[in-house]
C-alpha cells in the first residue's frame, strides 16, 4: 500500500497550494456552557451543611461524586444558595451569576421526596417578580430522612405552579439524601 | 449546412457527446437513363456513441409525399429517385427532427449526426448503471414534470416517487433519500460529474443541492455507480444538468409556487443562451421561503425555511473537444422544531407522553434555535477529448461546505453555533470511455481527491467532528459486452485507498474507558488537564466489483440480473463521535477501531411492456458485513439527569424487498398506476430488525391527460403506508426523581399506519408558438389527515404535515 501512499501524496501535491499549510495541531476548545458542579450552602447561622454533585468530565464515563457534610437539624430554618460551577476551565467559571444575568429565563425548583420533612421557599425572584431561586429557606420539620431533588429549568414557562407545567428543558436534576436529626 | 458532398461524410446537426445520433445517408444514384428517374437513396441512424443503429425512424420524403421508417438495421432504401434535390424531414421519438434538401446525384453517400435530447428534456430518467440506456439493472423514469411539482421541496421529496425510494427526515424540510433501506453514507450524490461532500453521514444533514438546479436524476446501481465511488451500498444518485443545443437560441423559464402550508413559496428561473458554434451559458437562480408548517391542527414552531440558490454553466460543446466551467451557491437556513430540543431522558418522557409539541406558539416566518445554516460551494472544470480510441474526460473540482447548527444557549453563547464545521474538498479525475467493438465497451478512470474538516473551536463546544486531512485515491475499470442481440452482461472493478491524518482531543476518562491506552500509545500528542489529544493515522483499503446482466425473451419481456460487491470505509461520525450531540439529543460514542463495511447486494427485475400495460417488478438481497449501526447500550447519569448512551457498533445486516410497479392505460385518456414496497431488515447477529426501515407502502393513482385540452391533466393518488411492525425494540426505563417514579421511555414503537390522498391538476396556455403558461394546482393531504411518520425522527414530539394547497406558474420562453 505504500505506492498508493505515495502516488496519492504526489498527486495532491497540487492541492497543497490550496489548502491551508497547518500542521499544528489544533486548540483545544474551551467548554464554556458545562455545568460540572452544583453546591448547595444550607446556613442556620449555627450550622452549615454542604451538599455538593461534581461531575469533573461532564456527560464523559465518570461517575459524578455527590457528597451531603452532615445532617440537618429538626425544626430549624436554613438560608439556602446554589452555586454552579464549570470546572473544566481554569479557573472554574461561575455559572450562577450567568443565570441570575438571565434570570427570567431560569428557574430552579425543590422537590422533596416523600418521607421527607422539609418546605422550600424562594428567596430571589426575576425582575417581573417570579421566582429564580438560586437563594432559598429550606424550613426543616421533624426527625425524617429522604432525597430532595434540586432542578433548573432552561425557559421555563413563567410564571408557573410547579415542574408539571414549567415546562423548557432541564440543565441540572441532581438529587441528595438528606437525614433530619 | 447540415449535408455535405462527400462520400460517407458525417456532419454535425447538434453535438452532445452523450446523446447523439447518426444518421447516415446513403445514396445510391445510378445513371442508366439521363433524365431518368433511376437513382435509389438509402438511409442508416446510428447512434454516435455505440454506434447501434436506430430503429423506427421516420423518414418523409415530400416530393414523393411518403412516409416511412427504417429497418432493424436502421436502413431504408429509396428507389427510382430522379436526379434532383429532395427534402427531407427525418425524425425519431428520441430525436429533433430534422428537415434537409438532398441533392440526388450518383453513388453520393451522406452522413447526419442529430441531437438525441427532446425525450430527456422531458424526462427525468432513471437510468441503469449502463452509460447510454439500461442493461442489467431496470431502467425506471419519472417524468420531469415531477420534478417541477416538486420545486417547493427537497431532492429526497422527488426521489420518493421511485419505488424502493424512501425519505429519512428531521422534521419537515431535512429530508434524506433512503435506498432500498440504506442512507447518508451509503448513498454516494452526485451533482453535475461531482461527487457532493458535504457532510454526508449525518441523518439530519440533508443534500445541499436546490432541486431547482437540477433538469434530470438518474438513480444509478452497479456497474456504472463504480465510477463514482465503490462505497455506494445503497445506490448511486445523480443529479445533472442537460446537455445544451448546438443552435442560437436564447431559452429560459420562470416558475413561481405558493403554499397554504408553511404560508411560503419558491421563484425559481433559468435562463440558457446557446449558438451554433457550441457555445452555452445558463444561469439559474431560486429563492425559496416559508414560515412555520403546521400539522392537522396545530403549528409546528420553529419549522421555518430560507433558501437562496445560484449556478452558473458555461462551457462549449463540440462532438470531439469541450470543456464546461460550473459553479452553483446553495445556502439555506432551516429551523428545527423548538419543541424537540429535549436532552434528557425526563424531559423526552415529557416530549413522548405530550405527543404533541410542548411548545405551540402563533405562525411565524422567524427561524430561531434550533436551526442549521449551510452554505455550500462547488466549482467544476471539465475538459473532454474524443480520439480514435475513445473519450478522455479530465475534471477538477472544488467543493466548501460550511454547517452552523445553533442549539439553544445560554448568555454570551446564544448566538454561537454549537456546531460550526467547515469541509474543503479537492478532486481530480481523469476519465477514459472506449468502444472498442461494436459489442465491447469500457470505461477506465482514476479520481485523487484530497479534504479537510475545520471544526471550529470557538463554538464553546467540544469537537463532534475532529480536525482531519484525507487523501482518497480510487481506480476503477467498468465494461459491457454484448453477447447477441438479446443478451447483454457488464462488469466493473474499482479499488479505493483512504488516508486520513486526523487530531482528535479525547476526554482522559473516554480514553481510558475504552482502553485505547495500551492500543494506541503511539498516536497521543499531548496529555492535558481532563483531555488527551491524539493524531490518528488511519488507512483504508476498499476494493468493490459488480456484475450484471440483462437478458431479452423477446420485446415485451426483459430480465435483470446484478450482483454487487460495494466497501465504505467507517465515516468520521461512526469513528470519532465522543459526546452529546445536540442535534440527535444523545450521548453518541464512536470506535476508532472500526473497519470497513462490505455489502454483497444481489438484485433481480422482471420487466413486461407493451402498449397499454407495463409492470417492473423488482427484488434484491443485500447481506453487509461489518455494518456499522448506533444503539442505545445504558443509561448514564450526568448533571442534567438520567441520559441515554448510544453507542456504534458494528455487526452483520441482511437486507430484502421488492417493489411493483404497474401502469395500465384504460383508455385514450385515463392510466391507472400502481406502486408498493416492501423491505425487511435484519441484524443477524442478534437477530434483531434494523432501526429506520421503511414500512410498505401502497400508492395507487388515476391520471387523466387530455393533450387536445391544453394538456389538461388530473390526478387523484391514495397512499397507505403500513405500520413497520419489525423494530428493535430501544425502549428504556428510567426514575424520575422529581415524581418519585419510573417510567417507560417509548422511542422503539413506529406511528400506526395511515393513509394520504393527494390531488393535482394543471394546464397549458399557449401565448406565442414557443412561449407557453403552465399552471397548476395540487392538494397534499386532501383528507387532512394527522398521521405520524416512522422515518422522520421528530415524529415523537409531533404530527406530521397537514393538508396543504399549492399553486404554480411556470411561464416558459
Amino acid at each position: 500500500m505504500k505506492f498508493f501512499k505515495y502516488a496519492l501524496l504526489a498527486s495532491t501535491l497540487i492541492f497543497a497550494s490550496c489548502s491551508d499549510d497547518d500542521d499544528n495541531a489544533p486548540d483545544p476548545v474551551n467548554e464554556e456552557e458545562v455545568i460540572t458542579t452544583l453546591t448547595v450552602t444550607l446556613d442556620s447561622g449555627s450550622d452549615t451543611v454542604v451538599m455538593q454533585y461534581q461531575d469533573l468530565d461532564g456527560d464523559g464515563p465518570d461517575a459524578a461524586t455527590v457528597t451531603v457534610s452532615g445532617s440537618l437539624n429538626a425544626n430549624t430554618t436554613y438560608d439556602g444558595s446554589i452555586v454552579l460551577l464549570n470546572e473544566t476551565e481554569s479557573p472554574a467559571e461561575n455559572v450562577t451569576e450567568e443565570i441570575e444575568e438571565e434570570d427570567d429565563e431560569h428557574q430552579f425548583f425543590y422537590t422533596v421526596g416523600s418521607g421527607l420533612d422539609v418546605a422550600t421557599d424562594y428567596a430571589n425572584f426575576d425582575g417581573d417578580g417570579n421566582p429564580l431561586g438560586t437563594l432559598f429557606v429550606l424550613n426543616v420539620g421533624s426527625a425524617s430522612s429522604g432525597g430532595l431533588t434540586f432542578t433548573l429549568r432552561h425557559e421555563p414557562n413563567k410564571p408557573n405552579t410547579g415542574l408539571e407545567n414549567a415546562g423548557g428543558s432541564t440543565d441540572i436534576e441532581v438529587t441528595f439524601d438528606v437525614t433530619v436529626e | 449546412m447540415i449535408f455535405t458532398n462527400t462520400y460517407l461524410n458525417s456532419i454535425v446537426v447538434q453535438k452532445t457527446p452523450m446523446l447523439f445520433f447518426f444518421i447516415i445517408l446513403i445514396l445510391f444514384n445510378s445513371p442508366i437513363y439521363s433524365q431518368d428517374c433511376n437513382s435509389s437513396l438509402t438511409l442508416k441512424v446510428i447512434d454516435l456513441h455505440d454506434s447501434s443503429v436506430l430503429q423506427n425512424a421516420s423518414i418523409f420524403v415530400k416530393e414523393l409525399d411518403i412516409k416511412v421508417k427504417t429497418n432493424s438495421k436502421g436502413e431504408y432504401v429509396f428507389k427510382d429517385l430522379c436526379n434532383k434535390e429532395y427534402f427531407i424531414e427525418i425524425s425519431h421519438e428520441d430525436c429533433e427532427s430534422v428537415q434537409t434538401e438532398i441533392k440526388v446525384k450518383n453513388n453520393t453517400i451522406k452522413t447526419i449526426r442529430m441531437e438525441h435530447h427532446l425525450n430527456e428534456l422531458d424526462e427525468i430518467i432513471v437510468k441503469s448503471n449502463f452509460k447510454s440506456k439500461s442493461k442489467s439493472v431496470f431502467e425506471n423514469k419519472v417524468s420531469k414534470q415531477t420534478l417541477e411539482d416538486y420545486s417547493n421541496n427537497s431532492i429526497a421529496d422527488v426521489l420518493k416517487t421511485i419505488p424502493g425510494v424512501s425519505t429519512i427526515s428531521t422534521g419537515s424540510s431535512i429530508a434524506k433519500p433512503q435506498i432500498n433501506g440504506l442512507h447518508s453514507s451509503r448513498v454516494l450524490l452526485i451533482n453535475n460529474n461531482v461527487k457532493m461532500e458535504d457532510h454526508e453521514w449525518g441523518i439530519d444533514h440533508a443534500p445541499s443541492i436546490d432541486i431547482n438546479s437540477i433538469e434530470k436524476i438518474s438513480l444509478i446501481k452497479g456497474a456504472g455507480a463504480l465510477k463514482y465511488g465503490g462505497s455506494a451500498l445503497g445506490g448511486v444518485i445523480i443529479s445533472e444538468t442537460l446537455k445544451t443545443k448546438l443552435i442560437d437560441s436564447l431559452y429560459g423559464k420562470l416558475y413561481s409556487s405558493a403554499s397554504t402550508n408553511g404560508k411560503g413559496g419558491t421563484i425559481t428561473t433559468d435562463i440558457t443562451k446557446t449558438n451554433s458554434k457550441g457555445w452555452y451559458t445558463r444561469l439559474q437562480g431560486t429563492f425559496k421561503r416559508f414560515g412555520d408548517y403546521n400539522t392537522s391542527n396545530y403549528i409546528m414552531s420553529n419549522t421555518g425555511l430560507s433558501e437562496r440558490n445560484f449556478s452558473l454553466k458555461t462551457g462549449l460543446n463540440r462532438v470531439d473537444y469541450g470543456f464546461e466551467v460550473y459553479y452553483s451557491f446553495f445556502n439555506n437556513e432551516t429551523g428545527i422544531l423548538r419543541a424537540s430540543h429535549l436532552i434528557s431522558a425526563q424531559d423526552i418522557f415529557r416530549g413522548i407522553t405530550s405527543g404533541i409539541p410542548l411548545i405551540i406558539e402563533d405562525f411565524t416566518y422567524d427561524i430561531s434555535a434550533p436551526k442549521q445554516k449551510i452554505k455550500h460551494n462547488l466549482a467544476k472544470f471539465n475538459f473532454f477529448k474524443t480520439t480514435d480510441l475513445g473519450k478522455f474526460n479530465f475534471q477538477y473540482d472544488f467543493q466548501s461546505n460550511k454547517r452552523q447548527e445553533f442549539d439553544i444557549r445560554r448568555g454570551d453563547d446564544r448566538n454561537t453555533p454549537s456546531i460550526d464545521l467547515e469541509l474543503t474538498t479537492h478532486s481530480l479525475s481523469l476519465d477514459f470511455d472506449s468502444r472498442f467493438s461494436n459489442n465491447l465497451n469500457l470505461n477506465l478512470g482514476i479520481v485523487g481527491k484530497y479534504q479537510k474538516n475545520f471544526p471550529d473551536p470557538e463554538t464553546g463546544v467540544r469537537r463532534l467532528i475532529p480536525d482531519y486531512e484525507k487523501y482518497d485515491l480510487g481506480v476503477y475499470s467498468i465494461f459491457d459486452y454484448k453477447l447477441n442481440p438479446e443478451w447483454i452482461i457488464e462488469g466493473g472493478l474499482r479499488y479505493d485507498y483512504t488516508y486520513m491524518d486526523v487530531y482528535k482531543y479525547y476526554k482522559t476518562s473516554f480514553w481510558e474507558s475504552r482502553d485505547y491506552g495500551e492500543e494506541f500509545s503511539d498516536i497521543i500528542v499531548e496529555v492535558l488537564a481532563n483531555q488527551i489529544l491524539t493524531n490518528p493515522k488511519l488507512e483504508f483499503n476498499n476494493a468493490s466489483a459488480t456484475l450484471g446482466s440483462k437478458f431479452l425473451f423477446d420485446n415485451n419481456n426483459t430480465i435483470f440480473f446484478n450482483y454487487a460487491m460495494s466497501s465504505r470505509s467507517p465515516n468520521p461520525s461512526e469513528l470519532f463521535s465522543e459526546g452529546l450531540h445536540h442535534a440527535s439529543a444523545r450521548i453518541e460514542l464512536g470506535d476508532l477501531r472500526f473497519k470497513s463495511e462490505v455489502g454483497h447486494n444481489f438484485g433481480f427485475t422482471y420487466q413486461k411492456s407493451n402498449e397499454k400495460f407495463s409492470l417492473i417488478f423488482n427484488s434484491f438481497l443485500n447481506t453487509i458485513k461489518d455494518f456499522i449501526v448506533i444503539e442505545p447500550v445504558e443509561i448514564m447519569q450526568t448533571i442534567r439527569g438520567s441520559f441515554s448512551l448510544w453507542e456504534y457498533r458494528q455487526t452483520d445486516a441482511k437486507l430484502f424487498g421488492a417493489d411493483l410497479n404497474v401502469d395500465y392505460k384504460l383508455n385514450k385518456y385515463i392510466n391507472l398506476i400502481h406502486q408498493s414496497s416492501v423491505i425487511k431488515g435484519t441484524d443477524t447477529k442478534l437477530n434483531n430488525p434494523l432501526i429506520d426501515m421503511p414500512p410498505a407502502n401502497i400508492k395507487n393513482e388515476i391520471v387523466y391527460f387530455n393533450s387536445d385540452l391544453n394538456n389538461l391533466s388530473i390526478s387523484l393518488q391514495s397512499e397507505y403506508t403500513f405500520k413497520q411492525n419489525k423494530y428493535p425494540d430501544n425502549n428504556f426505563e428510567v426514575y424520575i426523581p422529581t415524581t418519585e417514579t419510573y417510567e417507560y421511555i417509548d422511542l422503539s414503537t413506529p406511528p400506526k399506519a395511515y393513509h394520504l390522498l393527494n390531488f393535482n391538476s394543471r394546464i397549458d396556455i399557449r401565448t406565442d408558438k414557443n412561449k407557453s403558461i403552465n399552471l397548476g394546482f395540487k392538494i397534499n393531504n386532501l383528507l387532512n389527515t394527522t398521521y405520524k411518520n416512522y422515518l422522520n425522527r421528530l415524529r415523537l414530539y409531533t404530527h406530521d404535515l397537514g393538508r396543504n394547497f399549492i399553486l404554480s406558474v411556470k411561464y416558459k420562453l
